[in-house]
């Protein structure tokens, strides 16, 4: 294995008293596409948020390839829930995916010719091109989960964050999103997928770190996806057998 | 008075042009920005700034005993900011929701002010009438000082706007993205903020305290019934607030001095339901429409494919039916068949009916165009 893309340390994050995330000591190898599982209130997502400096942590620390988030910005991109924001904002499908080159463009700087290039790509990889003028909300589920896979696309980056992309989204987006992130981790990237769906883990995923405001364990599919851990971190017996 | 007459007194009369320039720019900023806060979800942030600013007026003439608009516009200002602020810090900081701390800051913020109004009221002092003209506003005191101002105000709120777009785009849209992305979210924040609370400041002279937040919300509830898109949607909603400006005032001018600000207030408000109503995508009427004309493609599409399924038995499309048969179909109306005589998908002869040549291709092509179109 390779370099460490994102290194976490002694990681606390609290909402008033009650801390959310405890503790998490976390290295993700360069490469991996990896889950993050664990029950509703776990921490799954105040984790990547954390890691991304959304929310100030209590403690610890984050770096990826060895520096603070702040300085490698431009290698990480981010794909929230899709539920965060307001699909009845007046805009297109592809205007929010504009939106992903606005970091490399800084303050004030409007995006050109080539911005617009590179976001006509990106749509056309999530197949959502001839939906490009389509007024945000008469997108489906799966369409606007596409959009803003399209949109972290456009920002080329080498480690991706993705909150739930599998939400809600029918079949067809679900094949569609998982061949991208299949394709990015054969690009070499890193990705790290929030994910429910303990079925799929095995199939999509060659890494996995199990949480429940601590760290349960990290690791590859193979070797730690067991009922055992499925147990500790769910607290209930859990029967999933890992098909091999 | 005619409307030529009214608009050749707009030209000469020194005070109605002054009050009409004003209450236009006004129109213009607050529509302008009211767009932001009806997209942040901040409807009633500027109903209560607005009414935050009354403390400051009446405390910044208590310090200085001055009765210029300028200065009292200074306390309104900081007094109007403090509140923005501390509604944002009660909402970051404590449990306590949006909506909560609004109406906390909104009615402490006027109870407050409405003690010094009256305290100032009731000392022995001539200077002190006319201060309750902030509480509902009173256009006829705008001097042209005050429309220079105001238009120095959109010009700078323009210019901020072209300047920081994209920014205030990605603010809006998703927040933490932009943060993501390297974005100072605050400093973007606070800008939007301060030019809201700016902009309701500038209008508590002309439409008061207690009726300005309808400046900011209703040119841009109006404006987003007609448009997709954030650009169009900003220029609709000053051209909207700048309307509303003009009519009201000429409203109020003609009929009796009616006090102007409520009437431009009631305009933007005929502005929104007639938006609501009107709106091709979004307005009530055209969707019930749109309803009622695509239920009516479907139930005809359907009586073709009942015809199409009776047809498709014999090897001659165009051997004749019975009309009668197609009372067994619920989506049947004479009406309907009309209809299809008239595209020529259908010939009736007497009492019988046959498909077309053009009905049946069409008929057979129906469900695969059906899934096409999705």
């Amino acid at each position: 294995m390779g370099r460490i893309a994102v290194k976490v340390d002694d990681l606390t994050v609290a909402y008033n008293y009650k801390p959310v995330i405890w503790d998490i000591d976390l290295q993700i190898p360069e490469g991996v596409l990896m889950a993050v599982v664990g029950p509703n209130g776990a921490g799954k997502s105040t984790l990547i948020k954390a890691i991304l400096g959304i929310l100030k942590p209590i403690a610890g620390s984050v770096t990826i390839f060895g520096k603070p988030y702040k300085s490698q910005r431009k290698h990480v991109a981010y794909v929230p829930q899709k539920g965060s924001v307001d699909w009845d904002f007046p805009t297109t499908a592809f205007d929010v995916v504009l939106m992903g080159t606005y970091g490399d463009l800084g303050w004030i700087k409007r995006p050109g010719l080539k911005e617009k290039k590179r976001a006509l790509e990106a749509l056309e990889k999530v197949g959502m091109l001839s939906f490009k003028n389509r007024q945000i909300s008469q997108l489906s589920g799966g369409q606007q989960q596409r959009v803003f896979l399209a949109r972290a696309l456009v920002q080329n980056a080498s480690i991706y964050f993705m909150d739930e992309p599998f939400q809600g989204v029918d079949a067809t987006t679900e094949v569609t999103i998982i061949n991208i992130l299949k394709e990015l981790r054969k690009a070499g990237k890193t990705v790290v997928v929030v994910h429910h769906d303990l079925q799929t883990v095995p199939e999509y995923f060659d890494w996995v770190t199990f949480l429940n405001v601590k760290k349960i364990a990290t690791g590859p599919v193979k070797d730690i996806f067991n009922d055992d851990n499925l147990t500790k971190t769910y607290g209930i017996n859990y029967k999933v057998s890992v098909q091999k | 008075m005619g409307i030529i007459e009214y608009i050749q007194l707009v030209f000469s009369d020194y005070t109605l042009r002054t009050i009409t320039l004003g209450t236009a720019v006004l129109g213009a900023v607050t529509g302008m920005l009211g767009s932001f806060a009806v997209l942040r979800k901040q409807s009633l942030l500027g109903d209560a700034i607005s009414h935050a600013a009354l403390p400051g007026i009446a405390l910044a003439f208590l310090f200085t005993g001055a009765k210029d608009s300028n200065v009292l516009l200074i306390g309104a200002l900081i007094s109007g900011l403090i509140g923005a602020f501390w509604i944002r810090g009660i909402t970051t900081k404590t449990h306590l929701k949006a909506d909560t701390a609004l109406g906390l800051i909104l009615s402490l913020f006027f109870g407050f002010g409405i003690l010094l109004l009256t305290f100032i009221q009731k000392r022995p002092d001539a200077n002190q009438a006319g201060l309750d003209k902030y509480l509902f506003g009173q256009a006829a005191t705008l001097v042209e000082s005050d429309v220079w101002l105001m238009a120095f105000v959109a010009g700078l709120c323009v210019l901020v706007l072209l300047f920081f777009w994209k920014e205030f785009k990605i603010l809006l849209f998703d927040k933490d993205y932009a943060q993501t992305l390297g974005f100072n979210t605050k400093f973007i924040d606070a800008l939007i903020t301060s030019f809201i609370v700016l902009a309701i400041v500038l209008g508590l002279q002309t439409v008061g305290v207690i009726l300005m937040s309808a400046m900011l919300l209703a040119p841009a509830a109006a404006a987003r019934q007609w448009t997709n898109s954030l650009g169009v949607m900003v220029f609709l909603a000053a051209i909207f607030g700048a309307s509303a400006g003009v009519f009201g005032t000429a409203i109020s001018a003609t009929q009796n001095n009616l006090s102007t600000g409520p009437v431009i207030v009631l305009v933007a408000s005929v502005f929104v339901l007639f938006s609501f109503v009107f709106s091709p995508s979004r307005g009530l009427l055209f969707k019930r429409i749109r309803l009622i004309r695509n239920r009516n493609d479907l139930e005809l599409q359907k009586t073709l494919t009942f015809m199409y399924h009776i047809v498709q038995d014999h090897e001659d499309i165009s051997h004749p039916h019975a009309i009668k048969i197609l009372n067994n179909f619920r989506g049947y109306s004479r009406k309907g068949l009309k209809k299809l005589i008239d595209k020529n998908y259908v010939k009736v002869e007497g009492e019988m009916w046959s498909l077309t040549e053009e009905g049946f291709l069409r008929a057979s092509n129906l469900y695969n165009q059906n899934e096409k179109d999705d």
